[in-house]
């Protein structure tokens, strides 16, 4: 009893600071997203500002209103970042581990130089790319050293989008998205022979489609239609992001090669397995929790990715906004703090769709041992 | 008679402090810009050399960086002693309206300084009978700037119409140049604008736009952007990644034949490029614009609860004084904001600068905070991203009125 008790008060400091500081402002923030704080010039900046309650009318501004259109942007620009980053850093990094564990000359060396970007600050990865991606110069002007002419291509300030889709048809493809994965989920359930699992999925799945072709195709966000998609400006920022953050990948994949046993490589061989079949059927699912680790990792700094344009492209240029950066300018420059604390929030909310999962199925696998 | 000794012992206590103590100067001024605020500084320390000087620059064209570390100090309950602020409706419209700056009409009665400037900057610098800043120079916005050596060998003169413009446009791109017109990142876009709104609305009606008796979605209003448009086809495609420094760097090395810039552009040429005004470089105002000044004006207020009021007080005089004046322009590229400012000490640009403010029709800069609050300004970014992403007149307008409407302007 008296341990608990001292072990109570040891924790007592950290609980009431990570209560107020974390928790406490996470309210607050709520709490200011919910306000009209910012609409009135004269209260904006006041000693004391009086704010009034408006509900959810600044989310239903951002997604529906007539002057966020660059917030519509920004978003779609975000996921558009997340996926290609973390594929390519994936992609990238588990190239590199592979190539590493093949045991070449200089492998120590070869590690440092690929784990080096790692210790630089996006904002330092951010300036040198910028310096790269000039249109006349940089990455333009390497194909003169064989001969070449330049590529003409504007990294970093091409107003160019592919992919483009209407923003009103959001609801529907979002729906179309979700109920997708839930028939998938479906099929492996009665692949699995769950059969509670295979009822549910397949009946949400179904409302879900069936809402989509018939009222969801028929939604107006807008009273026009919005054009948006993916930036090729982005491209330039992708690239120096996963310089950046293969390193990483590559350290995780080459930790997980190194930690596979012998002996289970040796079995799959005397079985008969041959290279390609070693990899696919022993060694790729064995990194698969590394995989989900390290996806956890990029996805949260995908999402929270703010430094890497500030430096590259600027706050004001929107082919390259993301959410965090409007939510700056929002704020910081355009005194518009319910707004801004908005955007902040809903950032929130998407960090914790990629981690809270995560971190329940780790504690439950905790629990169970 | 105990109360007024007291009075008079903080009195006493007051100026023997005013010489020493701390001055904590915020400002945008770095690079090009930094050497005509450190001259002020030095003068500043010859009259209170007691007092330490704190330089605190973020850099950032117009102010964009500065302005956000600023608001965060504020709010923080840390403000400087003195900032930089651009004079008008971007102090008046954030600070002054919110309550957090102090009236400075008192200084202004004590220093003379309501005849030593022109009546309608006194205007703009007033609001609810308060004057809330202390004018350092005035900066004009609708100037072009060309080469003469080079338009003469493409065969052009400079235009003095936007239609003149877009043909003079027309037979550079024939001689090969690509993009006649050298453009810069986002806010130099939207300075290019409001040339453009300057020329196509006239000078009544730009004033009309800021007062709400001209709607942005008037037929009128949104012919600019049209116009704005076909200017823009003129320019180069990768603007966004320039600063408005390298913007100019390419009409001096000959890749475009004009910039529209403010005229700090002048001081850039002058004392950084060591160019000669009038003769290696020259200017006219921008194209339909003769005879209208576009002024923006740096200037310096005290916010209320400054550490050091007194060694602040003292740099606003300092910043309002003939002397101050003369020393800080000449070396920044603008003018000063007083009628009795001495001609000689300025560079050919200067003088001519100096003649328009004192005959022209003037009228506020939109980009550069003299017309519209802050809440307008910021979003009138997202107006102009909206129009170079769908080149539609009718969003861009649409847009500009929402936000107008939102902001409450000319309210």
């Amino acid at each position: 009893m008296r341990d608990r008790i001292l072990a109570f008060l040891v924790l007592l400091p950290s609980l009431v600071l990570v209560g107020i500081f974390v928790y406490g402002f996470i309210g607050q923030t709520l709490w200011v997203s919910l306000t009209d704080w910012g609409k009135n010039p004269a209260q904006a900046l006041a000693l004391r500002p009086e704010l009034r309650f408006v509900g959810l009318e600044n989310y239903r501004e951002l997604f529906t209103g007539f002057v966020d259109v660059r917030f519509r942007q920004s978003v779609v620009n975000l996921v558009f970042f997340t996926l290609f980053f973390m594929a390519g850093s994936l992609g990238l990094g588990l190239l590199l581990a592979l190539a590493l564990d093949q045991r070449p000359k200089g492998e120590g060396f070869f590690r440092t130089v690929f784990l080096f970007p790692m210790a630089l600050s996006f904002v330092v990865t951010g300036t040198i790319w910028r310096w790269l991606l000039q249109p006349q110069g940089g990455v333009n002007v390497l194909p003169t050293l064989v001969g070449l002419p330049p590529l003409p291509f504007p990294w970093l300030t091409t107003r160019e989008q592919v992919l483009v889709f209407d923003w009103n048809r959001l609801p529907f493809y979002t729906a179309l998205l979700v109920g997708l994965v839930l028939l998938l989920v479906a099929y492996g359930a009665w692949r699995g022979g769950e059969r509670r699992r295979l009822f549910w999925s397949l009946l949400s799945g179904g409302v879900l489609l069936l809402w989509a072709f018939t009222l969801g195709s028929r939604v107006q966000l807008l009273p026009y239609p919005e054009p948006h998609g993916f930036s090729l400006a982005l491209i330039g920022v992708i690239l120096a992001a996963v310089w950046q953050m293969s390193g990483y990948t590559m350290a995780l994949y080459l930790a997980g090669l190194r930690g596979i046993p012998v002996e289970v490589l040796e079995a799959a061989r005397v079985d008969g397995a041959g290279s390609w079949q070693l990899y696919r059927y022993v060694i790729f699912p064995l990194l698969a929790p590394i995989t989900l680790s390290a996806m956890i990792v990029l996805g949260h700094i995908a999402l929270k990715i703010f430094d890497l344009i500030f430096a590259m492209a600027g706050l004001d240029y929107a082919p390259t906004d993301v959410p965090a950066i409007y939510m700056y300018l929002l704020a910081f420059r355009g005194n518009q703090f319910a707004k801004g604390a908005a955007i902040g929030l809903l950032l929130l909310l998407l960090v914790a769709l990629v981690v809270v999962p995560y971190l329940a199925s780790q504690l439950r696998k905790e629990v169970r041992r | 008679m105990r109360k007024w000794l007291w009075v008079l012992g903080m009195a006493l206590g007051l100026s023997a402090l005013a010489q020493t103590g701390k001055l904590e100067i915020f400002s945008w001024w770095a690079g090009d810009e930094g050497p005509a605020l450190e001259a002020l500084i030095r003068l500043y320390k010859q009259k209170y050399p007691g007092v330490e000087v704190i330089n605190a620059t973020v850099t950032g064209g117009a102010g964009v960086n500065a302005k956000a570390v600023l608001k965060t100090r504020m709010l923080g309950g840390d403000p400087p002693d003195t900032f930089q602020v651009h004079a008008g409706q971007e102090l008046i419209g954030t600070w002054v309206v919110a309550n957090r700056m102090e009236d400075l009409t008192g200084l202004f009665r004590q220093e003379g300084w309501l005849q030593a400037f022109p009546k309608g900057l006194i205007d703009l610098l007033s609001y609810k009978g308060g004057i809330w800043s202390v004018p350092v120079n005035i900066h004009r916005s609708n100037v072009m700037w060309y080469i003469p050596a080079k338009l003469r060998e493409w065969g052009v003169t400079p235009p003095r119409t936007w239609a003149e413009f877009l043909a003079t446009c027309e037979a550079l791109k024939r001689k090969g140049l690509q993009a006649p017109l050298a453009l810069g990142e986002n806010w130099t876009q939207q300075h290019l604008w409001e040339s453009v709104a300057l020329a196509m609305l006239g000078a009544e009606g730009w004033n009309n736009l800021w007062t709400g008796k001209l709607k942005f979605t008037d037929p009128k209003a949104v012919a600019v952007w049209e116009t704005f448009g076909k200017v823009l086809d003129c320019a180069n495609k990768d603007a966004a990644g320039l600063s408005w420094q390298q913007a100019v760097d390419r009409v001096v090395q000959g890749q475009a034949a004009f910039n529209i810039m403010g005229d700090w552009a002048a001081g850039y040429m002058a004392t950084t490029l060591k160019l000669r005004p009038g003769t290696d470089f020259a200017w006219a105002p921008s194209p339909g614009t003769q005879g209208v000044f576009m002024m923006l004006s740096d200037s310096f207020g005290l916010p209320k609860g400054a550490k050091n009021r007194q060694n602040a007080l003292n740099w606003l005089r300092l910043v309002g004084s003939k002397e101050g004046q003369d020393t800080f322009n000449p070396l920044k590229g603008s003018i000063a904001a007083r009628l009795d400012s001495d001609p000689a000490k300025y560079n050919a640009y200067g003088q001519a600068a100096m003649k328009d403010w004192k005959s022209n029709r003037i009228v506020g800069s939109l980009v550069h905070g003299a017309v519209a609050p802050e809440s307008f300004m910021s979003q009138f970014g997202t107006v102009m991203e909206i129009y170079l992403q769908s080149r539609n007149a009718k969003a861009a307008a649409n847009a500009a009125q929402a936000i107008a409407d939102q902001v409450g302007l000319g309210r």
